[in-house]
């Protein structure tokens, strides 16, 4: 069957099978930040954003995106530029396999609530599964980017 | 693998309905559990152009449609209020943000899984569900209904508590629950529902009257212990039947505290 | 202490390849090798253990793009092992590819390979097998000198004196000890003897087994593999395929986590033999059930401990049987099997009289076990962690202060690790850190909290090596380029470690340059510097040692050739970072004239390759404390607070020291709180999900803090010794500890869940 969807932006037409998942569809068309962890739609790796909202893209049928706006972490690269560099900062990227789902969904997280707290951000992230960092030093990163956005992003966390 | 001969969005509740009537036929809800499973579908009946995604809020109740996601039911303002918070925290244990974001209420009631943490809360709360076919019936019956070639297509939920609670008991946080307990005071007194047990939720009522003199430390306990002998209880790879039962009599019993404080 | 005056050592920089991994930029297997090729996939074993009758294929490869199926009459009849170690392997030589007997549910019965999934997937239910179904040896405590034995055959082979026997279902055998420890344990106060048992922990890296493979323009088989080993790889395959070792090329690119699990050659083999025999370019991804059901987990091991103490709280002997369960097949049977005992025993040298360490490690049909980060220690030092916190509890004495009185010290002679010395050991630093930052004073003593929740704390020790002493080789190749920038090329592997980034580090220090000129390659069996491969905590010891070596070597090269330049001799010029300077201060020429003077009309490689190989494993010590919060009316268990101080002598990276540290204690808490391995009767494990294999969210893992106290180890790089596996080992014992504080109920078995901490406190 042919779909119509809004790729980071851009107008895609596609041919797919009518039960090729989001997350297929989506490294088929290059977006290769788009990772699977699991069959079970329990590690967080393949978040992308439906219409804004984050979602595990191995839950979604491609067919079901059609007529929708998808964002894949290649879509938001400069958002989450600046935002990840105090991740890299605690070394708590580790392996990366987890990274793209992982800042997708705090992206999604931050545009929703500036300023969560510790807590906050503990509970929105808790499908992202990571299994090197212990989680710990992504907290600190986050911390660290929203104390350095309170103080006007000067200093850049380089 | 799960294998779809065809997808279509339905354009009416009629055309789902009929299309639905097929044995390989299903109809989609949040997908979560669907894609799981090693079947093939011949028609895959895709909702989501019925107008079934939204919560209404009336005088009376709320009217949430089947394609709504358990995200949209544990941030709805109105929802928080009425539950006294009850239905965040009934939902906000299931997996992830992004997994909730998916699952449908149509999809998780009408699959009336055993682990279900929303079939819990809404049975004790009294809710009712609107079926293409069959028309409104209560979650109760419906719960105990076999499995139907029907559309579940909204879920209506009656103004009427005067207090909820939700607790559940998970060996970790976002897993599957062990136990789900939610406790409501509804003018026909007070309901409980427990599920998970493993099996899925059923309700309960004070028939005992043991809480007629109020709610209280002692009152608390005693129905605890009453409530943990009604219950049928097995065994699954979280936790054995001795334990669910051992939880149970702690979780109502708190519950019931929690609710006095509230109520 | 040395000199510890670094400019890029000790510097918590960030690794080279953070940014482009953040950024979900194409790194790994499936994102950088083509979509199009063979889609390979096995098809497993229902049964623990049968013989497959019969086998036949033609109605699934008549399904639409479908190219090959093979079964066990199209593979090599050569025994082999998939464990990634260095040859001659102490893991038994007792797999084929494809068997005619299979020893597990998930063991591979046959391979296909086709032009899509979707064909695969048709296929895969269309092959026809007939099972003759045996009973399986499925209990670990009968496995030995039972009458079924899981490896009847006549050419399986065992290629080290590791007391194996086929014929008993041994897959090794040993003790070891010094002193006489039935004598000493008659003399002592207290005997506290009890078992302790480890379930089979899966790794779960967040990328599973994958592998490429393709023949190259030269008829080689180049593969591509998520592997920390790419030269046992090499072999492993040539053996497996009977091939020589010189048709394949091995590479790998980033790799999503390993800890262990991709030391062991879990995937490769199957895309390989379609290549070798199709001659087309095929991939093989394993699914996480496949992950979870047919990977490499942790030893399943029951570690019986006897230990035998004075009333003051000396500790005298200890005696430690471990048994081992290897599974189906024995890869790393034999040697993590020795660390449950060398790992532990060691800890409590102070005053040890005697020791005695037994192991049996035995054949069954379940999962064949593997390679998981702490290799047997975690296993043996929750055992003996628990014996030691079981006997301050029997003797009313702080743990802490009890583990200050018998603990080893800087100096000591370590009977039970090989008599090696504890040559650079801050572990009583650590535990007095620890104990203040944890504030374990008052921390320790059980906390009301009401509504039937307590908070409690537990304390453990650990240890760990750094390599394995006198055979694990590491080397790096250090190259001036162009411009004045350096080439790194290693064999180790980075599997999100970020030893790219700290052997960088090293190179950056020795040649007095910044991190960015240095550029790091590896691991590539065509161009890398053989090294063992990244494993047993080796790389920053072993393989920075070799980089340090290098650097040294290189730089004498330059001199000589920026000498010639100068119109001098060698030993007149000094190496000035960005320069080499005439000593006599008349000139000096730039790095880059140099290297550029080293491309035209020069004899003289300006690039130094280096191996290291140390006779010695410098263990890193570590402290770990928790505090917990438990409901005594529903048995739930919140980890709170974890502190650790470790001892990795100079953390090349505290940044990244502290992230592995991290990492490693949230695998513990997942290892002793949620981490379930069950069987079905008929042996079928049932977590074969994230579903239902509980790793750790961070709603389950409480605050931590990690610290170091560093040592100074004069064998390795800078000081250092290693990070990466000790840091597993404390949370188990510490936990079982707070939850014995809470409750008053030991738990011997892991992993302890509410249910059971509930029902022990009722069974009480």
């Amino acid at each position: 069957m042919e779909i119509t969807l809004t790729l980071n932006g851009k107008n895609i037409r596609a041919q797919i099978a009518p039960d090729t998942l989001l997350l297929d569809f989506l490294r088929q068309q290059g977006c290769l930040s788009v990772k699977r962890g699991c069959e079970t739609s329990n590690c967080g790796l393949c978040t992308v954003f439906l219409d804004e909202k984050p979602v595990l893209s191995c839950g979604v049928l491609a067919a079901r995106a059609a007529g929708h706006q998808v964002q894949t972490l290649e879509g938001l690269q400069s958002e989450a530029e600046e935002f990840v560099g105090f991740i890299a900062d605690q070394g708590a990227e580790q392996c990366g396999f987890c990274n793209p789902g992982f800042v997708m969904n705090t992206i999604a997280l931050l545009r929703q609530n500036p300023d969560p707290t510790d807590d906050e951000i503990r509970a929105f992230l808790a499908g992202n599964l990571c299994r090197c960092s212990g989680y710990e030093g992504q907290l600190r990163g986050i911390r660290a980017y929203l104390d350095w956005k309170k103080r006007g992003g000067a200093d850049c966390g380089e | 693998m799960l294998s779809i001969g065809q997808y279509v969005r339905a354009q009416s509740l009629e055309e789902a309905y009929t299309l639905c009537q097929k044995k390989s036929s299903v109809v989609l809800g949040g997908m979560l559990w669907l894609k799981m499973q090693d079947r093939t579908v011949g028609t895959a009946i895709d909702l989501c152009e019925l107008g079934l995604e939204g919560i209404e809020e009336t005088e009376e109740e709320f009217r949430i449609g089947a394609m709504t996601s358990l995200r949209a039911l544990e941030t709805h303002p109105g929802l928080a209020a009425y539950t006294r918070g009850a239905m965040a925290r009934c939902l906000g244990s299931i997996v992830g943000v992004q997994f909730r974001n998916l699952a449908t209420i149509g999809g998780s009631l009408y699959g009336r899984f055993g682990f279900s943490d929303p079939l819990t809360l809404l049975l004790a709360l009294g809710a009712r569900v609107e079926l293409y076919h069959r028309g409104v019936v209560s979650l109760e019956e419906f719960a105990a209904l076999p499995y139907e070639r029907d559309i579940l297509v909204r879920v209506i939920l009656p103004k009427e508590a005067q207090g909820a609670v939700y607790l559940s008991q998970r060996n970790t946080a976002t897993d599957f629950p062990v136990l789900t307990f939610a406790a409501v005071c509804r003018p026909g007194g007070l309901a409980c529902a427990v599920g998970a047990r493993p099996g899925k939720a059923k309700l309960f009522w004070d028939e005992e009257k043991i809480l007629a003199g109020g709610i209280n430390p002692d009152s608390a306990r005693r129905f605890g212990q009453w409530l943990a002998g009604q219950v049928p209880f097995g065994s699954d790879l979280r936790a054995g039947a001795e334990y669910r039962r051992k939880i149970c009599e702690v979780l109502a019993r708190r519950a019931l505290l929690e609710l006095a404080k509230e109520v | 202490m040395e000199n510890k005056n670094f400019k890029t050592v000790g510097q918590p920089l960030r690794k080279k390849d953070a940014m482009a991994l953040l950024l979900g930029k194409p790194a790994y297997l499936d994102d950088v090798t083509p979509r199009d090729c063979l889609v390979v996939k096995v098809l497993r074993s229902p049964y623990a253990h049968a013989l497959i009758e019969e086998i036949d294929a033609s109605v699934a490869l008549k399904v639409p793009g479908m190219v090959a199926v093979y079964t066990y009459r199209d593979v090599p009849q050569k025994r082999f092992t998939m464990a990634g170690q260095t040859a001659p392997e102490p893991s038994p030589y007792d797999r084929l590819i494809l068997d005619k007997r299979v020893r597990f549910v998930g063991d591979a019965v046959a391979i296909l390979a086709g032009e899509s999934e979707a064909a695969v997937n048709k296929a895969i239910k269309l092959v026809k097998v007939r099972y003759q179904v045996l009973e399986p040896v499925l209990d670990m405590h009968t496995a030995k000198d039972n009458p079924i034995l899981v490896h009847p055959e006549e050419n399986w082979r065992s290629l080290c004196p590791v007391g194996s026997d086929n014929k008993r279902n041994l897959c090794a055998s040993e003790t070891s000890g010094d002193g006489d420890v039935e004598a000493v344990l008659a003399g002592c106060d207290e005997v506290v003897e009890h078992t302790y048992r480890t379930q089979a922990c899966q790794q779960a890296m967040m990328e599973t087994f994958r592998t490429y493979t393709e023949m190259d323009p030269y008829g080689r088989l180049h593969v591509v593999s998520s592997t920390q080993i790419v030269f046992h790889l090499r072999r492993i395959l040539a053996n497996a395929l009977d091939i020589p070792r010189s048709r394949i090329h091995v590479e790998k690119p980033r790799i999503g986590g390993g800890f262990g699990a991709k030391q062991t050659v879990v995937a490769e083999v199957y895309p390989a033999l379609v290549t070798w025999k199709t001659g087309r370019p095929a991939k093989m991804i394993y699914t996480r059930q496949e992950c979870q059901t047919a990977g490499s987990p942790r030893h399943e091991m029951e570690v019986r401990v006897r230990l035998g103490a004075m009333r003051d709280g000396s500790i005298r002997a200890l005696d430690v049987y471990t048994l081992s369960n290897t599974g189906a097949y024995g890869e790393h049977g034999p040697t993590t099997v020795g660390l449950s005992g060398h790992k532990s025993i060691p800890l409590y040298t102070g005053g040890l009289e005697a020791y005695r360490f037994s192991y049996d490690v035995v054949y069954t049909n379940v999962q064949a076990a593997g390679a998981y980060r702490g290799y047997g220690a975690t296993q043996g030092i929750f055992a003996v962690e628990s014996a030691v916190n079981e006997l301050a509890a029997r003797l009313e004495m702080d743990p802490v202060e009890l583990r200050k009185k018998n603990m080893v010290r800087e100096g000591q002679t370590m009977p039970a690790y090989y008599n090696e010395v504890a040559g650079a050991c801050a572990l009583d630093r650590c535990m007095d850190r620890c104990a203040q930052l944890f504030d374990w004073e008052k921390k320790f003593p059980v906390r009301e909290m009401g509504d039937g929740k307590v908070r409690a704390a537990g304390v453990a020790m650990a240890m760990q090596g750094s390599g394995i002493s006198g055979v694990d080789v590491g080397s790096a190749t250090v190259k001036l380029s162009d411009d004045g920038f350096y080439n790194l090329t290693i064999g180790a592997a980075d599997m999100g470690t970020g030893c790219d980034t700290i052997l960088a580090q090293m190179v950056a220090e020795c040649m007095d340059c910044r991190l960015e000129d240095v550029a790091v390659f590896g691991a590539d069996t065509d161009a890398s510097p053989y090294d063992s491969g990244s494993y047993a905590s080796s790389t920053t010891y072993v393989t920075g040692k070799a980089v340090e070596k290098a650097c040294l070597e290189l730089k004498e090269k330059i001199c000589a050739l920026a000498a010639g330049m100068l119109g001098c001799q060698p030993e007149q010029v000094e190496f000035a970072g960005r320069a080499v300077r005439r000593l006599d201060g008349k000139g000096e020429v730039s790095l880059a004239q140099i290297a550029d003077r080293s491309m035209c009309g020069n004899g003289l490689a300006l690039q130094a390759t280096c191996s290291h190989s140390s006779p010695i494993s410098p263990p890193p010590f570590m402290v770990g404390m928790v505090e917990i919060e438990l409901d005594r009316e529903t048995g739930s268990v919140r980890p709170l607070n974890y502190v650790a101080v470790v001892d990795c002598g100079t953390p090349i990276n505290p940044n990244l020291a502290r992230v592995q540290t991290e990492g490693g204690l949230v695998q513990g808490i997942g290892m002793a709180l949620y981490e379930g391995v069950t069987y079905t009767p008929q042996g079928k494990i049932l977590e074969d999900s994230f579903m239902q294999y509980k790793i750790p969210t961070r709603l389950d893992m409480g605050r931590l803090r990690v610290e170091f106290e560093s040592s100074y180890e004069k064998t390795g790089p800078f000081g250092a010794k290693s990070i990466g596996e000790i840091v597993i080992n404390t949370p188990a014992p510490a936990l079982a500890h707070a939850i014995y504080r809470a409750t008053g109920v030991w738990h011997r078995r892991l992993p302890i869940t509410p249910e059971k901490i509930l029902m022990g406190m009722e069974e009480k």
